[in-house]
């Protein structure tokens, strides 16, 4: 006889059990089915109140939409509006199908996904940051200014370069920022026959595309058998064509390039100049400088590096610190200090700036996330959290090396890599076992890259995992390597199951793209 | 530190593991001279509260927007923004979230992706649009290279009123790439110049509408001109909500339309991050930089979304990539679509019309002082005024009244020190309004 409280209420379930049904709603509990804004809403409803026009007859305009030059809007646009509450429901519930970092361990390899602090968020919401206008005078805007000179001191000082150019908008920005400074300082010599760089195959894809943005061209260099770049096919390259190297390091790999200042050394010995992009600069900051590196640009990524939020893709922040040959060409706009003010020179007219690369100033909405990061841990709170985070990387590629495969083995730094091996003929592939760790609730690591290892998994766990929260991610990757060893093959294959949806036709959308809704096509 | 879980036991247990003594032992591979033994020369850690007032006595030395009377527009614009729209951004799953390349995980970021992309060609009248750019200028010079990748040619024209650094970030995108960007000098009234030179070789020219001096330009006989030589026309914007009241570039013949979309939904920021929207016809899709969302279906025949066409992208095609782009906007594309939701096309509309009423209050207000004269014939929510003295100066006095009277033209461009462009929008009270037309009044007298 079941449980009764006093009201006649059950209070403990009966044992009937039930297998998985299709709902009326289409909702399963707290996961709600969510149509998209154009099926739920109409032009006619809004979340917005307004105070009515004052429907004034001006002298100059005339009748109101009198200066619109009759090129009034007269066609319906079609834009659907929801009431706030319709509103708040619909993102609320889209929301709850992402993964998040604040929710579990987020492994990317290469993307750093450590936590976000919320005091970043509210320092970025003074009004004094945020509700300022980037054309304002100078002298309304000495706050904003002091800020973008304190997070750069910082960069220069973190980095030991000499400058730093706090303009471009993410890592890739950056990356052009330094590859258009390189050719920049080469075109001021005239040396035009230099158009070879060097990119090793494990680079990001990145590097080539943006190379090839500046009129270069790329000349791939192979990596050898411990995953760093081979020195000597990197000499067989050398020329007086070269116009330098692109290099990431610690490397994707997650390496750090050992040979690096013999490859510096090596570079400027044919009068180019050495690329190296910063998105793996987590794995050094405190411990290593790049400045003593032989580098003469590097981005960094403050949304990898320095924990503003990835929010979904953006919007990053590439600042780019660049060594004295490279300082007299970066972009404008930067800022000065004279006689305790702060200014911004804007106009590249005079210079040898090679230009500007973006309206306005940068991204300061992230600037100041950087640098409430950087004053909470300081100087020795920011080395701490590199030794933790390759310390928390090794402690996963030792924990795990016996049921699945290092790609290299040896003490990795920020993120540990494994190949496909431990699965060779199991049937199980780096996605299916990717999809299976969904299930277990995780995010998958960074998968099929760097391409130079087969089937790669590049496992990033940062400094924000506690040892307990390791302890259980270890336990399931072994697990789950157990299993696909068992020959339980289907189960891999049909992962996810848990998730919000099965796995996506990913051929499907490619094939046919459908990038927008039309009514005709509505479901 | 309290953003570190690990203590020390944990630490050594886990070095054990690891098979080390000493943290020393992980940076082995780093050359001997350019390991560091001590901390670097930056101030020790901070205490939150520490951080708070350090950044807040930092802040209030800046003089934000809002604290008065403040009418600068010129690519960056003071909306009102609902606070549905921040708390909803600040949810964790969509700011702690990385790019949805796990689309099971990730549908709610996909979602509003597929939603934005929707709403961006509704709003600009066009076929598609991608997953956002940097911002306006930058998305300004990838339009171009894209028109040059379409067309197969190496020359782009730029009009007149097309926002000067705008017109400079194209210019630097494109200086090493054997691209012939032909500028025309920034100036009121002298669009039509950018049609002079354009020929078979000309792979597009560049419009702005509103422009840089609030002139709303008419993009037909523009599109005409283009299509005639079989160039494209780009048609740029910075201030998105003009499009609730004034046609789309789509319905004028625009090729490819790219613009500012901070106006929905981001705030001023000081410059960034900021959205930068990106739309053109069907047929040039796989010529589009950046990212982009489309719908599919998952095993169960579920409808689901995906990032799709990455064929484009540099992850994969490296080299050969439509662009170098990795990371949009992301972010500000979920504060816009959220904002534009809000508004819905009624919303959108009103917010349109009151911002073009105010904007033909302030404009009676200011030319009924002596020394003003009105430069732009059709405009929206900004205007250029021509003064009886430097507007440098004159911004510089009202600056002293508390007034953040508008922008000197001489700012963003040469010879034109005369020049001053005013933006209203709903944000402007009657009383931000007077005191504006009082402080010009007492700075020309």
């Amino acid at each position: 006889m079941s449980t009764m409280n006093t009201q006649g209420r059950q209070t403990t379930p009966d044992a009937i059990s039930i297998r998985e049904h299709k709902t009326i709603s289409g909702n399963r509990g707290l996961a709600q089915a969510e149509k998209l804004i154009f099926e739920i809403g109409t032009p006619r409803r809004t979340g917005v109140d307004f105070p009515t026009l004052k429907g004034v007859k001006t002298r100059l305009g005339g009748r109101l939409g009198g200066r619109l030059g009759g090129m009034e809007r007269t066609d319906e646009i079609g834009l659907p509006g929801l009431s706030e509450p319709e509103t708040m429901r619909h993102y609320v519930r889209l929301s709850q199908k992402n993964y998040a970092i604040d929710m579990g361990v987020y492994p990317l390899g290469s993307c750093t996904m450590k936590h976000n602090p919320r005091l970043n968020e509210k320092m970025a919401r003074l009004p004094g940051f945020a509700d300022v206008h980037p054309l304002q005078p100078r002298g309304t805007v000495q706050g904003a200014l002091e800020l973008m000179d304190e997070l750069g001191d910082w960069l220069i000082k973190l980095t030991g370069m000499p400058a730093v150019a706090m303009s471009p908008k993410a890592g890739a920005h950056g990356e052009l920022c330094g590859m258009m400074a390189i050719r920049a300082a080469l075109d001021a010599k005239g040396a035009d026959h230099k158009r070879r760089v060097l990119v090793p195959e494990s680079a990001h894809g990145t590097n080539p595309a943006t190379a090839v943005q500046c009129g270069f061209t790329i000349d791939s260099i192979p990596a050898n058998a411990k995953g760093r770049v081979d020195l000597e096919a990197l000499k067989a390259k050398l020329g007086d064509d070269v116009a330098g190297v692109m290099l990431t390091n610690p490397n994707t790999c997650g390496l750090f390039e050992n040979d690096i200042i013999e490859i510096a050394d090596l570079i400027h010995g044919v009068g180019g100049y050495f690329y190296c992009d910063g998105a793996n600069f987590n794995a050094l900051v405190g411990r290593v400088r790049p400045g003593d590196l032989g580098i003469d640009a590097m981005h960094l990524n403050l949304h990898k590096t320095f924990s503003t939020p990835h929010g979904g893709g953006g919007p990053g922040s590439g600042p780019t610190v660049l060594s004295e040959a490279l300082a007299p060409f970066a972009p404008v706009p930067y800022v000065e200090k004279y006689n305790g003010k702060w200014k911004l020179v804007e106009d590249a007219e005079g210079s040898e700036s090679f230009g500007r690369m973006t309206a306005f100033h940068g991204q300061m909405g992230m600037f100041v996330r950087a640098l409430s990061y950087m004053l909470s841990h300081g100087a020795d709170g920011l080395k701490q959290a590199t030794e933790d985070a390759v310390l928390n990387a090794n402690y996963v590629q030792a924990s795990l090396s016996g049921d699945m495969s290092p790609a290299f083995g040896g003490i990795c730094m920020h993120e540990a890599l494994f190949n496909d091996d431990f699965l060779g003929g199991t049937g199980v592939e780096t996605l299916d076992f990717a999809k299976a760790m969904i299930d277990e609730g995780y995010h998958p690591m960074t998968m099929y890259f760097p391409l130079v290892v087969k089937g790669a998994m590049l496992i990033e766990p940062t400094e924000s995992e506690s040892k307990a929260e390791l302890d259980r991610f270890i336990k399931v990757m072994k697990g789950l390597a157990k299993r696909a060893k068992a020959g339980e093959t289907d189960f891999f294959k049909a992962a996810p199951i848990y998730a919000p949806l099965r796995r996506l036709d990913e051929t499907r959308a490619a094939r046919k793209p459908v990038l927008r809704w039309r009514e005709e096509t509505s479901a | 530190m309290r953003y570190l879980p690990l203590n020390n036991n944990d630490r050594a247990s886990m070095l054990d593991v690891v098979g080390v003594k000493s943290v020393d032992d992980l940076f082995v591979d780093v050359p001997k001279s350019a390991r560091l033994d001590d901390l670097i020369d930056v101030p020790l850690h901070k205490t939150e509260a520490e951080v708070e007032t350090h950044l807040t006595a930092m802040a209030a030395k800046s003089r934000a927007a809002g604290a008065g009377p403040f009418f600068i527009g010129a690519g960056a614009y003071r909306h009102h923004i609902p606070a549905t729209v921040d708390h909803l951004i600040q949810r964790s799953e969509f700011l702690t979230a990385y790019t949805p390349y796990q689309p099971e995980i990730s549908q709610g970021t996909l979602q509003v992706l597929f939603e934005f992309q929707t709403q961006v060609a509704q709003l600009t009248g066009m076929d598609v649009a991608n997953a956002s750019m940097y911002d306006g200028s930058t998305a300004c010079a990838e339009a171009v290279l894209m028109a040059c990748r379409v067309k197969r040619r190496g020359k782009v024209h730029l009009a007149a009123g097309l926002h000067p650094q705008y017109r400079e970030v194209t210019k630097t995108q494109c200086k090493f790439q054997d691209i012939e960007v032909r500028p025309c000098p920034s100036r009121p009234g002298h669009d039509q110049d950018v049609l002079i030179g354009m020929d078979t070789d000309s792979a597009a020219i560049v419009v702005q509408s509103p422009n840089v001096f609030g002139e709303i330009v008419d993009l037909t006989p523009y599109a005409e001109a283009a299509h005639a030589v079989g160039a494209l026309l780009i048609a740029v914007f910075t201030e998105p909500v003009a499009f609730g009241a004034i046609k789309s570039p789509g319905e004028m013949g625009a090729d490819i339309v790219v613009g500012e979309g901070q106006s929905i939904g981001v705030g001023l920021n000081f410059g960034g991050p900021y959205v930068g929207l990106l739309a053109c016809r069907q047929k040039l899709v796989r010529q589009m930089p950046g990212r982009v969302c489309g719908e599919t279906v998952d095993a169960n025949g579920e409808r689901g979304y995906v990032l799709t066409l990455s064929t484009r992208e540099q992850h994969i095609r490296r080299e050969k990539a439509t662009s170098n782009i990795c990371t949009n906007s992301g972010l500000c594309t979920v504060a816009f679509s959220i904002h534009m939701t809000l508004l819905g096309e009624q919303g959108l509309r009103q917010l349109a019309m009151l911002n073009h009423e105010k904007a033909c209050i302030l404009a009676d207000k200011l030319t009924a002082i002596d020394g003003v004269d009105l430069v732009t014939e059709n405009f929206f929510n900004e205007f250029t005024l021509r003064l009886s003295k430097s507007a440098k100066d004159v911004v510089g006095d009202m600056v002293a009244a508390g007034v953040l009277g508008g922008l000197h033209a001489s700012r963003l461009m040469d010879g034109q020190d005369d020049l001053l462009i005013v933006c209203a929008t709903e944000t402007n009270t009657d009383a931000d309004m007077d005191a504006f037309a009082a402080a010009l009044e007492g700075a020309l007298s």
